[in-house]
């Protein structure tokens, strides 16, 4: 360890105060800080600090998002050669899965992480933290036909628009993953929505279609899924998010943490559960009458929840406020998925106008606590 | 009469070096030292020069805004050094011990306390600056009657003092200190006590109990106030330590201003840690020669607790208001895939991505290393944990840092002070400074209101 410090060291002396590329230095420092904890002390404040840190928070996200992506890598093998009836085991399945998956997380790393570093050297502060979990959502989330070149369009709008343009990390009013998936959404209709797109090849092999749960509802089509199927995620949609199972593992994992907020979990949960049920007593057609259970296994709604309306920057940020946020959440994306049938994935709007309205809900939680305190002093200044 | 108060968030982190219950008399100090900045809000106007002999008890430096509140050496001697920083700014007035002269002041007997006549004995011994003044925690001023004066004998913060202990030997200047005191103000002084082991302060007399339960920072004077009667704008209250309301009570019985100060050393790098007697500004050698620390490693000396305490360098001179001087470890090394979870659980953390809960029975090892970099606030809700009032601090922290004195009143910026962002200092993700921005917020309000 301290041969591999002191080469550390010496690589970063040019880059030192008043060196020649100490404008570069926040990127070294990035590489450096991912080997080492450095040794800076502190100086004002608290004198002693908390183990805990941004990276250490951010990476047991990616921990917890893990089982979903193998899951997901091998599902997308499966959905293939289920569809073209060739001879499978679990291994090919598996590899195809990483074949297609590997080179989106690839390029979608070596994209956003491009732009992050550029901002951190123009605006001079250290490269942050949140872009390896974004980074990793984005493919998640893709359908897996998408070309590279349009998750690479989707990353960079993501970062520059969603995130930088607003201030950078800390900021943002959107979830940027979800501004890149929204963004591929309505640029490439064609490549995010239909049968040709959920299924691995789907595009290039004409015997192979498959359409999500929510798509054949929303054309009127019967659904031959049995429960468990839907629950494990045995079926075709985004990449990562068909398995409720493995998103359950790291809603376990993101809440024995701490890291992830169960208030908006659970919210979540109990708005989209209240909702779907009203429905199955309308039950007025297909989407109405698809079973409130059903609704929470399908489709990105456990994902969603879990991984995006969790984000902490761009959710509400009172315990009150994320209840309210939360319940709404799960509103919404049973309302868009049962009255918008154009949009089938009601999650990822739902997610994003929570979002826009997030700073909303805290503004009248934070009014009621000044409300308060004005009223009281208004009271003591009355028994005076 | 007596109130329970109990605090459910906070936390207490247990640290290795608690101090054994032994009270020692300090080595004899060569020098003393009056710092201005102790005193917050205080703009200095010195009395004297280098060179000048002077008097215990007498005026070194006095307030600019306020000439009546004097600042008084707790020896006699001369002085020896100003030592003054950027702008001249005086940061130091260093005193040498020498045989001299004693000021006494002329005192009311004890049946005909009035409120100006113990405010003038006061100001004149230079035991004035023992009351500070919510809000904003600035000296007091004397031409005010305060809503109530608070007095905490709970000291919640690791490593902090047993006031039990520590003033077993002055019970009846504590019962007159608490009378003096009760001139002061309408209500009776609020005392506050530990729940579990109240001792003597529950026999003291004139006084309202509150009987505190919980964690760190329940200790803390602003958490009391808020939970028993919360500051409204333009209120003010007063809170005396109680080893200074110790000082008032020996003040007005021999008219000698008192500055004892019984310093508590402790930290793991300290190696018999215990309650050592001296006096305000002492040099810290003359407790550490004493207490004795580990020599062979690099360490950092805090007059205060590890929160909230500042610096000081090894041969410096002690605070004027601390009882604890800690002394731990400096943490400038390098920690490799330190930031992964649950990796060095050996640092306590309040988070759960660490399992320090586990290994935290027998006291923490710390050090001063920072355990990662300063980020933008991005985790929500971790500072609601250990912040036990109803007062939004990050909200109130993003206010101080937008410089919007509006909101910084509405969301209660009357009612804490810095150190009560200690805690949030220590335990948040983004590693930022809470307790100075609040310091920026309130000198801000300040000046601006």
């Amino acid at each position: 360890m301290n041969f591999l410090r002191k080469k550390l060291d010496d690589l970063k002396r040019p880059f030192g105060k008043g060196k020649k590329w100490e404008k570069y230095a926040p990127a070294i420092n990035a590489f450096d800080t991912l080997l080492f904890v450095p040794n800076h002390t502190t100086s004002t404040g608290a004198h002693i600090r908390d183990a805990v840190d941004l990276k250490r928070t951010m990476v047991t996200v990616i921990i917890a998002l893990i089982p979903a992506l193998i899951y997901g890598i091998y599902n997308t093998g499966y959905q293939h050669y289920v569809q073209t009836g060739e001879a499978f085991s679990f291994f090919d399945a598996f590899i195809h899965g990483t074949w297609k998956i590997v080179p989106m997380i690839i390029v979608s790393y070596l994209v956003g992480l491009t732009i992050e570093f550029i901002f951190a050297i123009y605006r001079g502060h250290d490269v942050n933290e949140g872009y390896l979990v974004t980074g990793l959502l984005i493919p998640m989330i893709m359908p897996v036909d998408i070309p590279l070149w349009m998750v690479a369009i989707s990353v960079a709008f993501a970062v520059l628009i969603a995130k930088e343009a607003f201030g950078g990390t800390g900021m943002n009013i959107l979830n940027p993953a979800l501004t890149a998936r929204a963004f591929a959404f309505f640029a490439y209709p064609t490549y995010m929505s239909g049968n040709k797109v959920w299924v691995s090849e789907a595009s290039n092999i004409d015997g192979i279609s498959g359409e999500t749960i929510l798509g054949t509802l929303a054309a009127g089509g019967n659904v031959n899924y049995s429960f468990f199927e839907m629950f494990q995620g045995s079926i075709p949609g985004s990449i990562a998010e068909t398995s409720a199972l493995f998103v359950l593992i790291g809603a376990t994992i993101l809440i024995a943490t701490g890291v992830g907020s169960w208030r908006i979990m659970l919210g979540s949960f109990i708005g989209a559960a209240l909702v779907g049920f009203l429905f199955n007593l309308w039950g007025a057609n297909a989407l109405m009458s698809f079973s409130w259970v059903n609704h929470l296994v399908v489709g990105g709604f456990a994902f969603g929840v879990v991984f995006m309306a969790t984000d902490p920057v761009s959710a509400a940020q009172t315990n009150k406020g994320k209840w309210v946020y939360g319940i709404l959440v799960g509103v919404f994306c049973i309302l868009i998925r049962v009255f918008n049938p154009a949009y089938p994935e009601g999650v990822m709007l739902a997610i994003l106008l929570m979002n826009v309205f997030a700073p909303t809900i805290d503004h009248y939680v934070i009014q009621e606590n000044i409300n308060k305190r004005k009223k009281r002093w208004a009271s003591a200044l009355k028994t005076k | 009469m007596s109130v329970d108060i109990r605090i459910r968030r906070g936390a207490k982190i247990y640290l290795k070096g608690e101090s054994e219950k032994i009270l020692s008399e300090a080595s004899p100090s060569k020098t003393f030292a009056l710092k201005p900045n102790n005193f917050f809000g205080i703009v200095p106007r010195l009395m004297v020069k280098e060179g000048d002999k002077v008097a215990k008890g007498a005026a070194v430096f006095h307030s600019k805004k306020d000439t009546r509140i004097l600042f008084t050496s707790p020896v006699s001697g001369i002085v020896k050094e100003v030592i003054r920083g950027a702008k001249r700014k005086i940061l130091k007035i260093v005193i040498e011990q020498q045989e001299g002269d004693i000021i006494t002041h002329k005192v009311p007997p004890s049946n005909s306390f009035d409120r100006e006549s113990i405010t003038e004995v006061l100001l004149k011994s230079g035991a004035w600056p023992f009351i500070k003044q919510r809000p904003y925690g600035i000296t007091a001023d004397p031409d005010l009657i305060p809503k109530a004066i608070y007095v905490s004998t709970y000291a919640s913060a690791p490593l902090d003092v047993d006031f039990q202990f520590l003033l077993k030997n002055n019970k009846e200047d504590f019962q007159s200190g608490i009378d003096i005191l009760n001139a002061l103000v309408e209500n009776p002084v609020v005392l506050s006590i530990d729940a579990a082991f109240s001792g003597f302060f529950e026999k003291i007399k004139g006084v309202e109990l509150l009987r505190i339960k919980g964690p760190h920072p329940a200790g803390n004077v602003s958490v009391q106030i808020h939970k028993h009667m919360p500051i409204n704008m333009g209120e003010k209250v007063w809170e005396v330590r109680p080893e200074d309301v110790v000082n008032i009570g020996k003040l007005f019985a021999d008219g000698e201003y008192s500055a004892q100060r019984t310093i508590v050393v402790a930290g793991e790098s300290v190696l018999n840690p215990q309650y050592i007697k001296t006096k305000i500004g002492a040099l810290l050698t003359a407790v550490t020669d004493i207490a004795g620390f580990d020599k062979s490693q690099q360490n950092r000396f805090i007059n205060g607790d590890v929160l909230t305490g500042k610096e000081e360098a090894s041969d410096g001179h002690l605070d004027f208001h601390n009882n604890l001087l800690t002394i731990i470890p400096e943490g400038n090394h390098y920690r490799m895939f330190g930031w992964l979870p649950f990796i060095d659980n050996k640092i306590p953390s309040l988070s759960k991505t660490s399992l320090s809960w586990f290994f935290g029975k027998k006291g923490f090892s710390v050090d001063t290393n920072m355990n990662g970099e300063k980020r933008a606030f991005v985790v929500t809700g971790e500072m609601e944990k250990v912040f036990p009032m109803d007062i939004y601090p990050m909200q109130l922290l993003k206010a101080c840092m937008a410089g919007d004195i509006e909101k910084m009143e509405a969301l209660g910026i009357y009612e804490v002070i810095p150190e009560d962002f200690g805690l949030i200092d220590y335990a948040n993700t983004s590693k930022i400074e809470a307790q100075e921005i609040i310091r920026e917020g309130i000198e801000l309000m300040i000046k601006e209101v």
